[in-house]
């Protein structure tokens, strides 16, 4: 079972998730996802592309298309929003429950200005006058780290490069004081100059508000120092869960083990950068992501690993706990 | 000034500017060119008295050279601009007045009657189309779908005679005509309501003609804008259904209507002419059809050069719209070289 | 690579070259006069040394770019010199240019705005090829194939469509299609930005492959220093339009000279040390 707290803030239980439930070859995404958020607590999802970690995300905010089918329980706050009609859905979203998405060039709308977006979110939850919803919106910007607020306020979404539009949408989320943030790769397309400095926005927030934060990510150098804990995702399950520190010290799966390798080793002087470790091949996992199509009965991972044996390609491995906090799905973990 | 300095300077001119001699380069192309076209059709204005034995030849050639039409083209065509110039815009051998007083009355009749169709037109298809694009594939939509494509596919000379059918079978509207003969006897309300029974059958001519293509269009828009991310970011922000389609959907999707609305603006002297002739409303389409078949030219050319007018207006108003609606169009850069 | 190989390859006469290259943009706004102008290059002198992996790097808005695409002769530069193959190439027609651009590709970062996506994976390798008429019929096929499996795609894709690839499928393609030509320099302008970190590691194992192979010389363009400071032999750091510093990694990255150059270094995303020394330990 999950390390449980007392009275977590999120709860998910047996998630599973397809894709074109009614068609000939339902896809499936998410296999028996479970995973607690404590209030307040910084949890990271280590995933690739195929991993479904958008689509864990997309499940918590019910924004599943219409031809997928989830089972399974997710409880936020004790509400089971599983059972949720369309209707609460729109109080849940943006107010409990708020995401920042991948792009947000793309996640915000061209044609109108980044302060009536904001003040379009408190809006849609709490009645009041317009000059209030603009002393938030401006106190939402600056808590995203936004130094001229009136130009970010004034200006639409083409006028922003992209860090200015990341904490726009940093600002959307955590305008309603939502209990839950989730991030889905929020530093993606942007810059390396710029991506600490999101972070750190996320990262304040965190501290300021007490919002858990769900940051979602491929990099797992991004988790280190940033994270509670963090959940590896493949294939639609969740492969290894642990603290981050725990995890990234002692990998118990081969494939957390890979990911960490292709982190880029540098060479230190003094306490800075002066190098990286030169390479004739990068330590590439082989193989590409298992596609949905190809998930046989074995373990997922199985083509590309490094640590198979027989029983791999057979059975697929169930989750255990060899040590207090954590917990791995693999027949061969810790090799 | 110089051609060439004037090619220089092209660029930094303002935009209007840049418009407005656009504007004036066309009027005068048009001009040119339908001066030529009505001057290569056959015949003229006087043909049909040539059929009278009573009138001699003479006297049609003394008529000739009194309009002038015995000149060469463009003699003809200099004194047709300084007649613009004076502001009568041509003579009408037919009504044997200056073309404009006649224009003017014929246009604000059109005028009535078409900016009446297509604002309802506009007002009925926006909600239509913005609806329909959110429940799509449903019946509702399905429904909409095989009406607009019934409309389409019935042309709108079968449209008219139709309604003038039921009208005149059910006698409960007054057939043809702008008002009735006793108008000038109403009271002041009275008078509304008669114009008003005459607008109804031409005026839901054409906004049955015009309405199916405006519904697709804000649909197709529609639906295309509610596929992009924000929408469903907006969503994830827990944005009520009725903003997010109104709020966010509309105004992204707006461009390519504003385009069409410039469309129609442009067509609003010219798109109703079969209904006008149809229905017996005194509008510019009759005056154009009777010109055309005596060969009463200056009337013909002042009716095409009002339509290139009111197009070049719908053109340009769609355009200033555009900037306004969208603001990346406002401050999108034309890059240039330096 | 070693030091000693990477000096003797930097002796041999470079394989592109320029020299004060400038560009500038003009931008104006409609219904205005105002105009305003963007430096893209400012006084640029660049050298790709033929063989090696050469790595451009700097923020959004470097000009990096931008000298990519004056590079691959996409765009004119408003002045200076570039040098391809001892010529200076910088004022010439575009039909003189034309036997010149097989030998200079590029693969860019959206790899499915890329690729036309009406075409099948074959179609779009076996383009290039008929179009510059390298090979025709039957032989179209089995080269495009071949080169496929060289990109490390499997064959039987051939009539897949680019959008039932993955991204890093995408842009093995979009390689694979720059390399049908033999290029002389290959140009990839972020291509690796908005890929997972396995997928990018394999798409550098593969252009090492490459540069091993047919001795394929690379610039490659990216804002990440970390990503490309493992395997680059020369790298060039672009600031404001300008080349901040240019030298062998190593050297650049020991003793980097600009603050560009030190603050893109301190801002990589890397592991504590104390995770890997544990882990090394813990495997052991």
């Amino acid at each position: 079972m999950p390390s449980t707290c007392a009275s977590p803030l999120l709860r998910v239980r047996g998630l599973t998730v397809s894709y074109d439930a009614h068609s000939q070859q339902p896809v499936p995404a998410l296999r028996k996802i479970d995973l607690d958020i404590a209030p307040g607590e910084v949890v990271g999802i280590l995933g690739e592309s195929g991993s479904g970690k958008s689509t864990l995300a997309l499940s918590i905010l019910g924004l599943l298309p219409e031809s997928a089918k989830a089972e399974g329980s997710i409880f936020l706050e004790g509400e089971d929003l599983s059972r949720t009609p369309e209707s609460r859905w729109a109080e849940v979203r943006g107010a409990k429950v708020a995401m920042i998405f991948q792009e947000p060039g793309l996640s915000l709308s061209p044609v109108m200005r980044a302060g009536d977006q904001i003040s379009e979110v408190i809006r849609a939850h709490r009645s009041g006058k317009s000059k209030q919803r603009k002393k938030e919106v401006q106190s939402a910007l600056k808590d995203a780290g936004i130094t001229d607020v009136n130009r970010i306020c004034r200006a639409y979404p083409h006028q922003l490069s992209g860090g200015e539009l990341h904490r726009v949408a940093i600002a959307q989320a955590l305008v309603c004081r939502p209990a839950l943030v989730i991030a889905d790769e929020p530093t993606r397309s942007l810059d390396v100059t710029l991506q600490s400095e999101i972070q750190n926005a996320l990262r304040d927030i965190n501290r300021k508000y007490g919002s858990a934060l769900l940051f979602i990510t491929h990099n797992p150098a991004l988790l280190a120092g940033f994270a509670d804990r963090v959940l590896v995702m493949y294939a639609g399950r969740i492969v290894e869960a642990g603290p981050v520190a725990q995890v990234y010290r002692r990998p118990l799966h081969p494939y957390t083990r890979g990911l960490l390798q292709l982190v880029p080793e540098p060479l230190q002087h003094s306490d800075h950068i002066s190098g990286f470790a030169q390479r004739e091949r990068l330590p590439a996992i082989p193989g590409s992501p298992t596609r949905f199509d190809q998930l046989g009965g074995g373990c997922s991972f199985e083509p590309r690993c490094s640590a198979r044996t027989a029983d791999c390609h057979i059975e697929s491995p169930e989750e255990i706990v060899p040590e207090p906090d954590r917990r791995v799905s693999c027949f061969n973990y810790g090799n | 000034m110089k051609l060439s300095t004037a090619s220089k300077m092209w660029p930094s001119m303002k935009y209007l500017e840049r418009r407005v001699i656009h504007a004036i380069l066309l009027l005068i192309g048009a001009s040119v060119l339908s001066f030529l076209f009505s001057s290569l059709a056959p015949g003229s204005f006087f043909d049909e008295m040539k059929l009278n034995p009573q009138i001699s030849s003479d006297t049609i050639a003394a008529l000739r050279s009194q309009y002038g039409l015995d000149q060469p083209l463009p003699v003809r065509y200099v004194r047709w601009v300084k007649s613009v110039l004076r502001g009568e815009w041509g003579y009408s051998f037919a009504y044997n007045q200056p073309v404009r007083s006649l224009l003017m009355v014929r246009a604000r009749n059109t005028l009535l009657l078409t900016t009446l169709a297509m604002a309802l037109a506009w007002l009925i298809a926006v909600p239509v189309g913005v609806w329909v694009s959110s429940r799509r594939g449903r019946w509702d939509d399905q429904l909409a779908s095989a009406s607009t494509s019934l409309l389409l596919s019935v042309p709108e000379l079968v449209l008219a005679l139709g309604l003038l059918y039921l009208v005149i079978r059910t006698h409960t509207l007054p057939v043809g005509g702008m008002v009735s003969a006793r108008f000038d006897r109403l009271g002041s309300w009275g008078q509304v309501s008669d114009l008003a029974a005459h607008l109804i059958v031409p005026v839901t001519a054409l906004v049955l003609a015009s309405l199916p293509i405006l519904v697709r269009h804000v649909r197709a828009s529609m639906i295309e804008v509610l596929q992009a991310p924000f929408i469903q970011a907006a969503r994830g922000h827990g944005i009520a259904r009725a903003r997010l389609l109104f709020r966010y959907a509309l105004p992204a999707a707006a461009n390519p209507l504003i385009s069409l609305f410039g469309l129609s603006v442009a067509g609003l002297l010219s798109g109703s002419l079969l209904v006008e002739v149809i229905t017996g409303w005194p509008g510019l389409g009759p005056l154009l059809l009777e010109a055309c078949f005596s060969r009463d030219i200056y009337v013909v050319i002042g009716v095409v050069m009002a339509s290139t007018l009111f197009m070049i207006f719908g053109s340009l108003l769609a355009d200033i719209m555009l900037v306004v609606a969208d603001p990346r169009v406002r401050t999108d850069h034309a890059s240039d070289r330096a | 690579m070693g030091i000693e190989t990477a000096a003797t390859r930097a002796l041999q006469p470079a394989l592109m070259r320029v020299r004060g290259l400038s560009k500038r943009y003009v931008q104006r706004t409609p219904f205005s006069r105002n105009k305003f102008a963007i430096d893209a290059l400012v006084d640029v002198n660049f050298e790709i040394t033929p063989g090696c992996l050469t790595a451009l790097v700097g923020e959004s808005g470097s000009g990096k770019s931008t000298l990519a695409s004056c590079l691959a002769m996409m765009e004119k530069p408003d002045c200076g010199e570039i040098w391809f193959e001892g010529k200076e190439i910088s004022h010439w027609s575009h039909r003189k240019l034309a036997p010149l651009r097989p030998k200079i590709q590029m693969v860019f970062q959206d790899s499915a705005g890329a690729l036309d996506p009406r075409f099948s994976a074959a179609q779009i390798i076996e383009e290039p090829l008929e179009i510059q008429h390298r090979e025709r019929g039957q032989q179209l096929r089995a080269r495009a194939c071949e080169l496929m499996v060289e990109v490390g795609l499997s064959p039987d894709w051939a009539n897949r469509s680019p959008l039932q690839l993955s991204g890093g499928q995408r842009q093995r393609l979009a390689i694979a299609r720059a390399i049908a030509l033999t290029p002389s320099l290959l140009i990839l302008d972020e291509s690796l930005s908005g890929l997972d970190l396995s997928t990018q590691a394999q798409i550098l194992n593969l252009l090492l492959d490459l540069k091993a192979t047919h001795s394929l010389t690379c610039l490659l363009i990216s804002h990440d220093l970390s990503l490309v400071g493992q395997v680059a032999d020369f790298t060039a750091v672009m600031h404001k339009g300008r080349i901040a510093e240019h030298g062998s990694t190593s050297q650049v990255l020991r003793s980097p000279q600009h603050p560009q150059t030190r603050k893109l270094l301190a801002s990589v995303h890397v592991l504590e040390s104390s995770f890997r020394t544990a882990r090394a330990g813990g495997r052991a």
